[in-house]
C-alpha cells in the first residue's frame, strides 16, 4: 500500500501512514494536539493549518468548504476530520 | 405604552428608551433551564423592537409557547408591515421560537444572523427555509435615522452568538451575554429585586466555559459608549451599564494572581488505597520538579473538594491523573472531578494518566480516553504499574514525568513512527 509522511509540528512527530487516511485518525493515535468535536465536518473544532504539502490532501468537499468559510479560515486551513492524506504534509493545530 | 413600575405584567410593549420597546415574555414558574441551570424565580425572554424613520427592527424573539404574549406586545406598538429587519443574536429556541410565525406575519422583513448561524438556522427550522443575510463585526444596517451595528461574539455561549449595537441610542442588544435567569416585571436593574446572585450564577454556568471568548468580546464591547445593555434574559441594565462590563472582566480573570508567572503549571492529582499510586505520583512529581520552566503541584483527591480543584484546572497548562483500577474502573473521586469540567476550558491543555493495578488495569486507558474527549492533548502514553512499584518502575515514573514536563515547555524531540494500533 502507498505510504505518505505526516508531520505534526506541535509535537514533532512524523508518522508514515497509508495513503487515504484522515489526518484526525493519525493525530489521535500519536497524541498530537489536533482536537475534534463532531468528526463529521460540521463543527470546525478540528481546524488545522497545513504548513507544507497543501496539494497533498484530498480536495475539500462542499460541506467542508462551507464550514471553512463560516469559520473565516484562511487559505491553507483544512478540517482534520475530513482531509485525507495523499502525499507528504506538515500540519499544526489552528 | 405602560408607565407603571410593574410594567411587564400588562399585555403591552414597555418603552425602554425613545425608540426602543421591550416586547418579551415573563416565565415566572420556570425552575430549570437547559437542564444545567436552576432558577429560583423563573426567567424572561427579552425581545426588543427598534423604531427608525424608515422602518422597524425586531431583535430576537421568545420561546415558542410565549408567542401569543410576544405578538400582542408587538402589535401594541407596530404594524407587521413596518418591520424591515429581524435580527437573531443567538439561535437557541428560547429566542427563535416565535421566528417562523413572525416571518409569516412580516414576510417582507430581512433576517440578519451571524456567519456561524447559517447552518444552525437550517437545522432549527427544518420545515421553513427562510432567506437570510449573514453579517460580521462592523457590518451595519440602516433604519433611516437609526443604525444597527453587528459585533461577532462567538461562543457566548453558542458558536453563532453576536451582539447588536444601536448606535444613536447607545444601546447594546447583547443576547445571552450579560443576561441572567431572573424574572421580575419591574424589568430594569435599578428597580428589580436583588439579582446579583443570578447574574453571577448565569455567568458561572453559561459563559465561564468560554472565558477566552468572553475576553475577546469585551475588547469589542468596551470601547462602545453605552447608555444601556439590553440582554435576552433578566433585567435591562440601564443603571451604570459599564459596571456590568467591568464585572464580566473581573469574572473572566482569576481573583488571586498566580505566583507561578511565566512557568508552565502542571497539576498532579492522585488517589491511592495502599499507597502504590501515591508512590508513583511522588516519583512523577519529583521528576517534573527538575525541569526548568515547569511548576508542578501535587494533590491527593481524597483531601479536597471538586469545586476548588476545578478552579485550579481552569488556570493550569497541564494535568495528570493517578488512579488505581478498582473493579475494572477508575475510582469515583477521579470521575467526579473529570465530570465537573464542562464549566471550564480544557481544550488544548496537556494531560496524562498513570496508576497502579492488580491484574487488569483498565483505569489508566479509561481516564486517557476521557482526557482526549475533553479536547486535551495526551502526548505521552499512560503509565501502568502492577501492584507495588519497584525501584526500576519508579524510574519509569520519573521518565514519564520528564517527558510530560518536556512536552509542556515545547521541548519536543522529533521522532518518526509507523502508524500502528496502540
Ligand atoms: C447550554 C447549552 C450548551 C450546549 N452545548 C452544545 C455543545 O457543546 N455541542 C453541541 O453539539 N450542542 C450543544 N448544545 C445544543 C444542544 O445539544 C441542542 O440544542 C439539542 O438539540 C438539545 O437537545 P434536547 O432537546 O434533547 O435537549 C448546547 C445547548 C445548550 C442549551
Ligand atoms: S471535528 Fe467537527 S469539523 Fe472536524
Ligand atoms: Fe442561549
Ligand atoms: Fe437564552
Amino acid at each position: 500500500m502507498a505510504k505518505a509522511k505526516v508531520t505534526f509540528l506541535d509535537t514533532g512527530v512524523t508518522v508514515s501512514v497509508p495513503v487515504g487516511t484522515r489526518v484526525i485518525e493519525i493525530s489521535e493515535k500519536v497524541g498530537a494536539g489536533l482536537i475534534y468535536g463532531c468528526r463529521e465536518g460540521d463543527c470546525g473544532t478540528c481546524l488545522m493549518k497545513v504548513e507544507e504539502g497543501w496539494n497533498n490532501l484530498s480536495e475539500p468537499s462542499v460541506v467542508e468548504e462551507k464550514v471553512l468559510r463560516e469559520n473565516m479560515a484562511g487559505k491553507h486551513f483544512r478540517l482534520a476530520c475530513q482531509a485525507q492524506v495523499l502525499g507528504d504534509i506538515s500540519v499544526r493545530p489552528a | 405604552m405602560i408607565k407603571s413600575t410593574y410594567a411587564a405584567t400588562q399585555p403591552g410593549a414597555v418603552a425602554i428608551s425613545d425608540r426602543v420597546h421591550w416586547i418579551g415574555a415573563l416565565d415566572p414558574s420556570l425552575r430549570t433551564f437547559d437542564i444545567i441551570l436552576k432558577t429560583a424565580n423563573g426567567t424572561t425572554y427579552n425581545s426588543y423592537l427598534v423604531r427608525g424613520s424608515e422602518g422597524m427592527a425586531v431583535i430576537d424573539t421568545v420561546k415558542e409557547v410565549f408567542s401569543e404574549t410576544f405578538f400582542k406586545r408587538l402589535e401594541s406598538v407596530a404594524d407587521y408591515s413596518e418591520i424591515k429587519y429581524i435580527v437573531l443574536n443567538h439561535l437557541e429556541p428560547d429566542h427563535t421560537g416565535a421566528l417562523p410565525e413572525l416571518m409569516r406575519r412580516a414576510p417582507q422583513a430581512r433576517l440578519f444572523i451571524s456567519q456561524r448561524a447559517q447552518s444552525m438556522l437550517k437545522a432549527l427550522l427544518k420545515h421553513d427555509q427562510f432567506e437570510f443575510t449573514p453579517v460580521m463585526t462592523g457590518d451595519t444596517v440602516s433604519l433611516g435615522d437609526r443604525t444597527l451595528r453587528f459585533l461577532n461574539t462567538p461562543y457566548l455561549h453558542w458558536p453563532d452568538t453576536q451582539c447588536t449595537y444601536l448606535e444613536e441610542e447607545k444601546v447594546l442588544f447583547s443576547g445571552d451575554v450579560f443576561g441572567c435567569h431572573y424574572c421580575d416585571a419591574r424589568l430594569f436593574n435599578d428597580r428589580v429585586g436583588d439579582f446579583r446572585f443570578s447574574f453571577e450564577y448565569y455567568y458561572a454556568h453559561i459563559m465561564r466555559p468560554f472565558r477566552e471568548y468572553v475576553l475577546k468580546a469585551l475588547k469589542l464591547i468596551e470601547p462602545l459608549p453605552l447608555s444601556m445593555i439590553a440582554p435576552s434574559h433578566g433585567p435591562v441594565l440601564r443603571d451604570r451599564p459599564d459596571q456590568y462590563l467591568l464585572h464580566y472582566r473581573r469574572l473572566a480573570t482569576s481573583a488571586l494572581d498566580s505566583e507561578i508567572g511565566q512557568e508552565k503549571s502542571l497539576l498532579i492529582f492522585y488517589i491511592s488505597s495502599y499507597g502504590n499510586t501515591a508512590r508513583m505520583a511522588e516519583a512523577v512529581y519529583e521528576a517534573v520538579g527538575e525541569i526548568e520552566g515547569v511548576r508542578a503541584s501535587l494533590y491527593d483527591l481524597e483531601g479536597g473538594e471538586v469545586a476548588p480543584f476545578v478552579d485550579l484546572i481552569e488556570e493550569a497548562d497541564g494535568l495528570l491523573f493517578g488512579t488505581p483500577t478498582i473493579n475494572g474502573d477508575a475510582v469515583k473521586p477521579v470521575w467526579d472531578l473529570l465530570s465537573s469540567l464542562a464549566v471550564v476550558q480544557t481544550r488544548g491543555k496537556l494531560a496524562g494518566a498513570f496508576g497502579s493495578y492488580g491484574w487488569s488495569g483498565e483505569a489508566v486507558r479509561m481516564v486517557e480516553e476521557r482526557l482526549r474527549g475533553l479536547k486535551m492533548t495526551v502526548p505521552v502514553e499512560g503509565l501502568r504499574i502492577k501492584l507495588i512499584p519497584t525501584d526500576e518502575e519508579l524510574d519509569a515514573c520519573r521518565a514519564f514525568g520528564t517527558s510530560i514536563g518536556r512536552a509542556l515547555i515545547g521541548d519536543v524531540e522529533n521522532r518518526i513512527v509507523e502508524m500502528v494500533q496502540r
